[in-house]
């Protein structure tokens, strides 16, 4: 009997903790697919209702707010689509208001609205693009560098992994401003060079590799080293065709960080048209302030890319989260 | 075994040096050597000694966005760790649904800090936000968030009729509704930690204690919590140093003027992004950010030291 109420408790705490977390995204949802106007009355919240007065029989429905009913006539303002008041205090008979009320509206239409307000499919376009670009050096420079580390004997080993190890330690903050200034002494600034090839290195990459090279048995190597197997050949027909799970966990990681990163691609473009994603919603943000369903609308799409590879990926992005987050 | 490989490894780790050191090292011996010159956007302006650090630690708005910073570390680091053990400890409990709750919890991880400061804007929309809606369910009046810049601890103790000096007013609403979002942003990701520090732990430790007669909560306290210290180690500097680098938030969430109100949001990467970038000083924003560097170096290496004393 305690054992069961201790499990039910449990699982209530569970509940409470994972509404926490999750309730701002259904919030978001649910706004998103409400009319900029039921939002602002604030009376509907998670579920996308509608309930408005209209002129009865007004082609296409023109709504209004009643001010004040006075027996037969009433004082009311004309609202437009989004909720703004086109005239005020104009008086109807009463029996002209007429009552609407939707149990469920779905405005799907905020998506697309928002979708166009700001070249939206550029800074995907982009995103994209950035993203893979980067994520093909990480895995070239990362394979290369782990199978040194984990595979190799040579001088200044220890040393070297140290330096990559110490790096990761440094917060992008603080080489932020002399990055800009490198940037711009290299003509870097505002190109996708500059937005891609300094995250062509990924520490983090190179620890999760190194730690797979050294789990493959010596006898691999040795076998494939008699046979005549150059290092490189070594690297490609045999270490990397069984570190297919690896690559895919690690290409999980670079994306969704790529997909994510802000600061950097905040300062060091300066064109519309090389914006990245997260750019581009912020400068949205500041646009498009009072909007707020389209502003959800256009925060669901942005995270849905990376919902879409996360939930197919979840397992394995927890676990070496797990791994990497205990060990180094 | 000595090398008797052909081709030379310092080939293999070339590419990745490269990069590393013209990307990383490079920008950061920059930042450096930057923070003693006058340094704007069209080059320098030459050397001029310690004058940006004196110019700096001079100026009052620096020290309140280290205030507002350390207010920030102060909050969420704590919270973070103690939800998140608790998450932990009570998802090591079951084995049903234990997958689905760890996703739900790691979802904010993943998504991009931009996409959710916004809905947390919303979120803390004095007319139409949920917070507000939330506090009225429950019975309290709604409150301003990221428009208040009262401290909240002025607030509670002047609801219940004591008046307290301004020092000791507290983080701003407005910063705490940020408190708020980045515990939220970065629980699911300490949760797994702690999860994955918590299944090494042995269960034949729990087994004696059980035999023994001890309460859940003597073993939650005896033996839980030395057992997971590397990890809650881990934890705390992780999250110290992350905690340390808001930016997003402030940027998103606040404004205009962003900082604002009355500059109780404005946090130290902030601070330092406005000064190399909009005021165009770039060598003294250099030296904002070297300090900070130091900073976060030296708490690293206090808790390393400290990790050293505690460690079963």
């Amino acid at each position: 009997m305690r054992r069961y109420f201790g499990k039910t408790f449990i699982y209530l705490a569970l509940i409470a903790c994972g509404l926490f977390m999750i309730v701002p995204f259904i919030w978001m949802i649910s706004t998103a697919l409400m009319s900029q106007a039921e939002f602002n009355k604030g009376e509907s919240v998670f579920i996308p209702r509608e309930s408005y007065d209209i002129i009865a029989g007004s082609q296409p429905e023109q709504r209004i707010i009643v001010v004040k009913e006075r027996g037969d006539s009433s004082l009311v303002h004309f609202l437009n689509e989004e909720g703004k008041i086109t005239r005020e205090y104009v008086q109807i008979a009463s029996g002209r208001v007429k009552h609407i009320y939707k149990p469920i509206s779905l405005h799907w239409d905020n998506f697309i609205k928002a979708f166009k307000k700001v070249p939206f499919a550029r800074y995907f376009a982009n995103t994209i693009y950035v993203s893979f670009l980067s994520l093909l050096g990480v895995l070239v420079t990362s394979a290369f560098a782990a199978y040194a580390f984990a595979r190799m004997e040579f001088r200044g080993k220890d040393l070297l992994f140290l330096l990559f190890i110490s790096m990761v330690m440094v917060p992008e903050p603080i080489y932020l401003i002399s990055s800009y200034i490198l940037l711009d002494k290299l003509h870097w600034l505002d190109t996708y060079r500059g937005l891609i090839i300094p995250w062509f290195v990924n520490v983090f990459t190179i620890f999760l590799f190194r730690q797979h090279f050294k789990s493959l048995p010596k006898e691999l190597f040795d076998a494939a080293t008699i046979d005549g197997c150059s290092t490189f050949g070594i690297l490609r027909r045999i270490v990397l065709p069984l570190s297919k799970p690896v690559i895919a966990t690690a290409s999980v990681f670079s994306l969704i960080g790529s997909w994510n990163s802000f600061m950097w691609p905040l300062v060091m473009t300066d064109s519309p048209e090389k914006r990245l994603l997260q750019v581009g919603l912020s400068y949205f943000n500041a646009e498009a302030s009072a909007q707020t369903t389209l502003l959800m609308a256009a925060s669901t799409f942005s995270i849905l890319p990376i919902l879409v590879v996360f939930f197919l990926a979840q397992k394995q992005i927890i676990e070496s989260t797990a791994k990497t987050g205990l060990k180094d | 075994m000595k090398t008797r490989w052909k081709a030379s490894p310092y080939i293999y780790i070339f590419p990745a040096l490269l990069l590393l050191v013209a990307f990383r090292l490079l920008p950061i011996v920059m930042s450096f050597v930057i923070s003693f010159f006058e340094w704007t956007l069209h080059g320098t302006g030459g050397f001029i000694g310690l004058s940006n650090y004196i110019k700096l630690f001079n100026d009052p708005e620096f020290w309140k966005s280290m205030m507002n910073t350390v207010w920030l570390v102060v909050f969420v680091v704590p919270a973070s760790l103690v939800f998140s053990l608790i998450f932990a400890v009570l998802l090591n409990q079951i084995k049903w649904l234990r997958g689905l709750f760890r996703t739900i919890y790691f979802l904010p991880f993943v998504t991009s800090m931009v996409a959710v400061s916004i809905v947390w804007k919303i979120i803390f929309n004095e007319q139409t936000g949920l917070a507000n809606k939330f506090l009225g369910v429950i019975g309290i009046s709604p409150q301003k968030w990221l428009a208040e810049a009262r401290g909240i601890f002025d607030i509670f103790f002047s609801g219940i009729g004591i008046n307290l000096p301004d020092w000791a007013g507290g983080p701003s609403q407005a910063l705490f509704a940020i408190i708020i979002l980045t515990v939220w942003k970065g629980l699911g990701y300490n949760t797994i930690i702690y999860l994955a520090g918590l299944q090494n732990i042995s269960k034949d430790y729990y087994e004696a204690a059980e035999i023994d007669g001890a309460s859940k909560l003597k073993q939650f306290f005896k033996i839980t919590l030395p057992l997971v210290s590397p990890t809650t180690f881990y934890v705390l500097m992780m999250t110290t140093i992350v905690t340390f680098q808001a930016f997003s938030q402030v940027y998103l969430m606040t404004g205009p003027p962003k900082g604002g109100p009355l500059g109780t949001t404005n946090l130290i990467v902030y601070y330092i992004f406005q000064k190399g970038f909009d005021a165009q000083e770039m060598g003294f924003a250099s030296a904002a950010a070297l300090v900070l560097f130091v900073v976060i170096l030296g708490l690293t290496i206090i808790q390393k030291r400290l990790e050293k004393h505690v460690n079963y």
